[in-house]
């Protein structure tokens, strides 16, 4: 029985959290055991992506209670993708938060918090149970409190402050949806859930949709509700910050996807709004990131830009859209963590991380250099990036539906987040720092070998991204395919027997 | 420290009550009301009256491990308990049941979801001793700074000598208590009236 695979990419985190809590005090064993779970979550991740792409849907049944009485555990094409590609960056980024040594990554509480976090992001993708999307988001969200804060310096308390403020406000107004559905509707299962919810009156139905729009845009970064992220994720630790800017915006993109494409009909689903939005989103990042002087703020700002992308694609509701959100999604992830990661390493090289501080690191530190053009070109979206063949997909999905006015804005923004990498390429990598920065001793190198590993590591998933694009945004389609077709995931749910 | 004769005498009989109530929740839980996480919450409000009554000193004499130990475990075996049945080709944390008829007992039923009971009521009791140590310790100093400990008491009474410059809580003993000779307003530093 094959399908016990599916619950490890959450139990095995957790069993490795509880175990690095007991040895607290050797750290070595801590690491180890942390490396070994989530190296064995890719290699899981991986037979359960070459399992749903056979089979589609994956189901197992928690407690062998059946649905939808029970909670269901469920991996089709789009949690698989996300699932793989979550696991291997939460490797990634945990190597390069081993090899930072002397900050909060070596507090004896990391190991756990981490893996926790890692179990709450797997725990979002595979749960086919609105109540247990729930528990996944609190999960997650306690373990980042933690890791925001883990240094205690006064910034990051505050900036961690209005982090827990909005996150408690938004949990607080999922758990009303919740509610609300389940009075409507009597069930949380989300298979369930798709059945009922076309019973319901339009205007009850439209109240659902953008109840959850609300909810989940919070956590992605949504214009108007994004005002907290470009604040708190910068005062973090870089290790932490890549994990969150790469993984937890786009958990909640990934629930907003799950619950647009599955629980409403087309003629519920607010693809007008979406657009709207995703169009806001877009240019607010892009503007807001313009404007920055401290390179991990300007980076957070392009994380918004980035998530009106893949609402744009969303909004299309088209199977070429929603394919092309599927392959964008997995790129700019790995653009995203990439870019945080090196933010990190300049920040260690130079000791700072202001662009007018910062200067001339293509001579003292080409590693660096190298290791920020391959995901700057493909934040901007320039071939022969993955971002270009991520924006391509979504541009012309979007010409298909004829949607020009978005798609105008999309080429805009794209012109202008290149305009913004070739401002911090001239101020970081050319010229010289206008202040003297400050050296610090022993540090001359690009840095810690662990370090430099992990980022070209993301650097060469990144080229390989682009090498194989063809099969990977094949299997986008494939997934784009069954989303904009829900019948398949009921039937596996629910069985097709009903 | 100042401490409440009243509280500190009941907390004697109290502690050991809760505990075996919560003991009770732990092992009902599988049927009845009850369950681990109760069984934790009520075993931390014993152990929340321990503190009130002596301090985290207190607490950590109730619990010779430290308390991410226990938390760990209790993690341990609750994700185990639902690996498991994984591992024998079940659903991830199905459970079984077993029926026993021990003499004099009656039925006497054991079901595999009491480890993972036993591993959430592990985790909420590390988790409430976490928050004493984490919590606890300031308020107990800032009362060391401003008394500090003295020689073991000669006598009940001197044992629960005030600090003084509290309010007027009547539940302490005051000097008045202790001297009876002096009228209550006037020696009353505090500015505390006995009302």
């Amino acid at each position: 029985m094959i399908n016990s695979l599916v619950p490890l990419p959450i139990v095995v985190p957790l069993l490795a959290a509880a175990l690095t809590i007991v040895f607290a005090k050797f750290r070595v064993v801590q690491q180890l055991i942390a490396l070994a779970s989530l190296a064995s979550i890719v290699a899981v991740s991986v037979a359960l992506l070459a399992q749903a792409d056979d089979e589609s849907v994956v189901i197992m049944d928690a407690g062998g209670w059946a649905a939808p009485l029970g909670v269901t555990y469920v991996v089709d094409r789009l949690s698989a993708i996300m699932l793989v590609t979550s696991s291997i960056m939460l490797l990634v980024v945990l190597v390069y938060a081993i090899g930072q040594r002397g900050s909060e990554a070596t507090h004896p509480a990391f190991s756990p918090i981490y893996l926790v976090l890692a179990a709450g992001v797997s725990a979002s993708f595979i749960t086919g149970d609105m109540f247990n999307l729930f528990v996944a988001f609190e999960m997650m969200l306690a373990a980042s409190y933690v890791l925001l804060t883990l240094g205690g310096r006064p910034d990051q308390v505050r900036s961690g402050m209005t982090y827990v403020v909005i996150s408690l406000v938004a949990s607080a107004l999922f758990i009303t949806a919740l509610a609300l559905l389940y009075s409507a509707t009597g069930t949380v299962n989300m298979a369930d859930l798709a059945e009922r919810i076309p019973e319901l009156s339009s205007g009850v139905r439209t109240g659902f949709s953008l109840l959850l729009i609300l909810v989940f845009g919070i956590k992605a970064g949504l214009f108007p509700l994004f005002f907290w992220l470009p604040d708190s994720y910068p005062t973090a630790p870089g290790p932490v910050t890549a994990i969150f800017a790469g993984l937890l915006t786009k958990v909640g993109v990934y629930a907003i996807i799950r619950t647009q494409t599955l629980l409403f009909a087309p003629d519920s689903q607010q693809g007008t709004a979406l657009l709207i939005i995703g169009g806001l989103t877009m240019l607010v990042g892009v503007l807001g990131a313009l404007a920055q002087d401290d390179l991990k703020r300007l980076l957070s700002f392009h994380i918004i830009g980035q998530i009106g992308y893949m609402i744009f694609g969303l909004g299309l509701f088209t199977v070429a859209g929603v394919s092309a959100v599927v392959f964008y999604i997995v790129q700019t992830i790995l653009v995203k963590t990439n870019l945080f990661l090196v933010a990190g390493l300049i920040d260690r090289h130079a000791g700072s991380s202001r662009l007018s501080r910062v200067g001339g690191l293509v001579r003292s530190a080409p590693v660096i250099a190298f290791c920020f053009a391959v995901p700057a070109l493909s934040l901007a979206g320039l071939p022969p990036s993955s971002g270009f063949a991520g924006k391509f997909a979504l541009i012309s999905a979007g010409l298909d539906a004829e949607q020009w006015l978005i798609v105008s804005v999309a080429l805009l923004v794209s012109l202008l987040t290149l305009y913004s990498m070739t401002k911090i390429w001239a101020a970081v990598f050319w010229g010289d720092p206008e202040v003297e920065p400050v050296q610090v001793e022993g540090r001359t190198g690009a840095g810690p070998s662990l370090m430099v590993a992990a980022t070209m590591a993301t650097v060469a998933l990144s080229i390989a991204f682009v090498i194989f694009a063809g099969p990977i945004y094949e299997l986008a389609e494939r997934a784009g395919n069954d989303l904009t077709n829900p019948a398949v995931y009921i039937d596996a749910v629910l069985g097709a027997d009903r | 420290m100042r401490r409440s004769l009243i509280l500190e005498a009941s907390v004697r009989v109290l502690y050991p009550s809760i505990i075996v109530l919560s003991l009770f929740f732990l092992f009902a839980g599988h049927n009845q009301p009850g369950g681990g996480f109760v069984g934790g919450l009520a075993a931390a409000a014993a152990i929340s009256l321990r503190y009130v009554a002596g301090g985290v000193r207190a607490v950590r004499r109730s619990f010779r491990l430290d308390p991410w130990t226990i938390l760990g475990v209790g993690l341990v075996v609750s994700v185990v308990t639902a690996l498991v049945p994984l591992l024998l080709g079940g659903a991830i944390l199905e459970h079984g049941t077993l029926k026993l008829h021990p003499p004099l007992l009656g039925e006497v039923k054991a079901t595999s979801a009491l480890p993972f009971d036993i591993g959430v009521y592990l985790i909420v009791i590390g988790l409430v001793l976490m928050i004493f140590e984490a919590f606890g310790e300031d308020s107990e100093s800032e009362l060391e700074r401003v008394e500090p400990p003295t020689t073991p008491a000669a006598s009940v009474r001197s044992e629960y000598r005030p600090l003084g410059q509290h309010g007027s809580a009547r539940l302490w003993l005051t000097p008045d208590d202790l001297s009876e000779t002096g009228d209550a307003a006037g020696s009353d530093s505090s500015g505390g009236t006995r009302s």
